[in-house]
């Protein structure tokens, strides 16, 4: 089986320089590899970087050490070291990523943050707003949302609108940070439907979920973030 | 045109006996003419180009033609005949105290005969008749640069020139459409010199813009205030500025001149009375005149005739 | 995206006498790639964006651009007349204050056009047509075509000079400060629409801004510039995230959360 991200050896600490070069270290010596079809979740109390993982694995955060590739395009990109337009390359076509909180931009109405990155990836837009608009209902937005800049929404509206958004290219790796957090009960079980579909249709998942009910449905595996802790692995 | 001069200065007789402080020929000293007439040489040589030159302080305020009458002074010679125009007549304030400070200073022969004089000062029209080689017209401009209006910058305007840099001249005529329909410049209308330079042919009449193209006689532009020379050598293309869809036209008058029945001439109108009563006449005094001597009759003077045989 | 840049900077310095204005600045633009150069008042960013924009000759260093035939020309190679065209023709120059890069006195449909008309064109139907769907573009009502730029307010005049720049197609975009005099909803509005229209027409820009918001929000990636020098570049989210440097992590700790 195909085994589209994989992990070796990554080290991550912050430098606090505005508080005297304070060295704080967050994970060290990351090892994993999530396969096609696999959902790999962290695992770990809050605090241990778990989220940090994620944010290094979609180029957010810069990495001290170690690698981190990604298939893309018949190649293996090492995300820790490429240049920022090669990141932006793979994040258009190969990795996807839910983040807990949606990035509002201003005037853009929820259809159009949904159907943007298959417009960017050369969708025409109809069809790009015909599977946003799929999306959406699945996920039980109200329709006269849907024109509406997602910025007042409420958090588990804007949840949804960032769920679809993650959700709506067929990226070969996908992060997912809490992407049920805000959500009720019928919601939740919508995002496990469309994670299950993911896993059939060969997408490597990595993800945060808090809540037990997603986790037990969804994960084919957990990850003890523990184990990454720099603390214990210098004792 | 200019012959060496060796005559004693005008205003001083054989006898020494002066009336008149003594100024040379034509006014400016010798080596004054010779920086305007380089200046002039360089103008020729570069159709439409604004040579800059060391104007002088001339016995007269800017705005009077102190450019014009420079250069004028610089090519004028004994044998000339200078005729001077404002605005089409010879008979104005501005042209009448021309002539004299030339025919003081110079002691040429004035005419006002276009066809007879061999320098023509102009300040707003070009005359009727059709000049010939041979004859100079030298025009009195107040602001040679075209782009000014839009670009206050000197710097800018000539890096403009030099570099063929003229869309900006159509934003002026686009500004005229967007606002009245149609352009609406009717004189200082822009032009373009062999296919190089653009140009303001001073605030003549846009009428008069198509007897610039490849005119036979030699035209020179000075600017006194701005210190500026610029020139258009005879048989030289001078096109107006326009759009494919609004083509450049002149001024049409739907009616000949009262007093000479003249028709496809620039025409000015006169108020007669304070009960709207007006006519149009030509604004060339010369060509009207000329015509009304060799018998053509306008409407006006046709019933003032009609009315003095009725009052027998 | 094209795998050439449409611009490479090497080693590009510009001292004023014994100070400096920016040191040793090299990086490559991509096509459709937006770039921030963000950095306090003095920081060099405005003299790197000048310099860039053949605006300032640099001391040292050059600057190579693609041209639409695909060869690379040196910048400060080329003649004044050779750079001319190609600042009004393939770039364009957003000033901060919209009156620099506006004529003030003629008519928006005119400011528009006059790209155009600098490029030949001389037929005022067609003119004015293009400047009406470019106002529209812009969100500027069409019937204000005719108005002057002195009777808009600052966000319509900052509208007005994108329109104008962005009439002849231009590939690259250079912007100082562009949001810089607006108020807050009023530089949503204006950010918004650029963000469209960079990716509508796939721009390549350089945006010199002080707000990390801005830069946040146009920009792939980011270069942070302290005392002339370029002390951080990366990836937009990169920096802002997970700023190493410790100027930039005071200027990313310095933004106000509402």
């Amino acid at each position: 089986m195909a085994t589209p991200l994989v992990v070796s050896d990554v080290a991550k600490s912050f430098t606090m320089h505005l508080r005297g070069g304070l060295v704080l270290p967050v994970v060290a010596n990351v090892s994993f590899a999530v396969a096609s079809g696999e959902c790999v979740v962290l695992g770990g109390p809050s605090g241990i970087g778990k989220s940090s993982i994620l944010k290094m694995l979609y180029g957010n955060y810069a990495v001290d050490a170690g690698q981190i590739l990604v298939s893309h395009a018949g190649r293996t990109v090492d995300v820790a070291s490429a240049d920022p337009r090669t990141v932006l390359e793979i994040r258009r076509s190969a990795l996807g990523y839910v983040s807990q909180f949606l990035r509002t931009v201003p005037r853009v109405a929820a259809l159009d943050v949904v159907a943007e990155p298959l417009i960017s990836r050369g969708t025409a837009p109809e069809e790009a707003h015909e599977r946003a608009a799929e999306l959406l209902s699945r996920l039980n937005l109200p329709r006269d949302l849907w024109q509406l800049p997602p910025a007042t929404f409420s958090g588990g509206e804007q949840q949804r609108v960032n769920i679809a958004r993650g959700f709506i290219t067929d990226h070969a790796v996908l992060l997912l940070d809490e992407p049920t957090a805000s959500l009720d009960a019928t919601n939740r079980r919508v995002v496990i439907a469309m994670i299950e579909a993911k896993k059939m249709a060969g997408v490597a998942l990595l993800g945060i979920f808090h809540d037990e009910e997603v986790r037990e449905a969804v994960a084919d595996r957990i990850l003890d973030v523990t184990a990454f802790s720099p603390r214990r692995s210098a004792a | 045109m200019s012959a060496p001069d060796t005559r004693p200065a005008p205003g001083q007789d054989s006898a020494g006996e002066t009336e008149l402080a003594a100024y040379n020929f034509a006014y400016l000293d010798e080596q004054t003419k010779r920086m305007i007439r380089r200046a002039i040489l360089k103008a020729i040589a570069i159709p439409g180009y604004q040579v800059p030159f060391a104007s002088r302080e001339m016995p007269m305020p800017y705005g009077w033609g102190t450019g014009g009458v420079q250069v004028t002074a610089a090519i004028i010679g004994p044998e000339d005949v200078l005729k001077v125009i404002d605005q089409g007549a010879d008979d104005t304030t501005n042209a009448v105290s021309i002539r004299a400070f030339f025919q003081k200073v110079a002691a040429v022969r004035a005419t006002t005969h276009t066809a007879d004089a061999t320098i023509i000062q102009t300040r707003h029209r070009i005359p009727e008749h059709t000049l010939q080689e041979g004859q100079v017209l030298v025009y009195q401009v107040p602001i040679p640069e075209p782009l000014r209006f839009l670009e206050p910058r000197e710097t800018e305007t000539r890096k403009m020139h030099a570099l063929e840099e003229y869309g900006l001249m159509h934003v002026k005529l686009y500004e005229d459409i967007a606002r009245h329909g149609r352009i609406a410049t009717t004189y200082a209308y822009p032009v373009k010199v062999h296919g190089r330079y653009v140009m303001d042919p001073s605030p003549t009449p846009k009428f008069d813009n198509p007897k610039m193209h490849r005119s036979e006689a030699l035209q020179l532009f000075g600017a006194g205030r701005e210190k500026r020379i610029y020139a258009v050598p005879p048989h030289t293309d001078v096109v107006s500025l326009d759009f494919e869809d609004h083509p450049f036209e002149v001024q049409q008058f739907d009616r000949p001149c009262a007093l000479c029945g003249a028709t496809h001439v620039y025409l000015d109108e006169v108020v007669l009375d304070d009960r709207g009563g007006r006519m149009f006449v030509c604004s060339d005094t010369d060509y009207c005149e000329t015509r009304q001597a060799e018998g053509h009759v306008g409407e006006m003077l046709a019933t003032t005739a009609t009315d003095r045989e009725a009052a027998e | 995206m094209s795998d050439m840049p449409l611009l490479k900077v090497r080693s590009l310095s510009k001292f004023y006498g014994n100070r400096i204005g920016c040191h040793d600045v090299s990086f490559d633009l991509w096509p459709g790639e937006v770039l921030a150069i963000v950095g306090e008042s003095g920081s060099g960013k405005t003299t790197l964006l000048n310099c860039l924009s053949t605006r300032l000759m640099p001391s040292t260093g050059d600057v190579q651009y693609r041209m639409r035939d695909g060869d690379y020309r040196d910048l400060f190679r080329m003649s004044e007349a050779e750079r001319r065209v190609l600042m009004r023709t393939d770039w364009g120059f957003v000033h901060q204050n919209p009156a620099d890069g506006l004529r003030m006195t003629v008519s928006a449909g005119a400011n528009v056009g006059e790209r155009l008309m600098a490029v030949g064109d001389r037929h005022y139907g067609r003119i004015r047509a293009t400047a009406s769907e470019w106002l529209s573009r812009v969100e500027i009502d069409t019937d204000r075509i005719d108005d002057q730029p002195r009777a808009f307010s600052g966000g319509m005049r900052q509208r007005l000079q994108i329109a104008r720049n962005l009439v002849t197609s231009p590939r690259l975009v250079f912007m100082d400060e562009p949001t810089g005099g607006l108020d807050v909803s009023v530089q949503a509005r204006l950010l918004d629409l650029v963000r469209g229209l960079v990716s509508d027409l796939g721009l390549s820009a350089i945006v010199v801004t002080h707000d990390l918001a801005v830069a946040r929000l146009l920009s792939h990636r980011m270069m942070v510039m302290k005392g002339g020098h370029v002390i951080e570049h990366g990836l937009t989210d990169r920096v802002l995230d997970d700023p190493r440097e410790p100027y930039t992590q005071l200027l990313v700790s310095s933004i106000l959360q509402v």
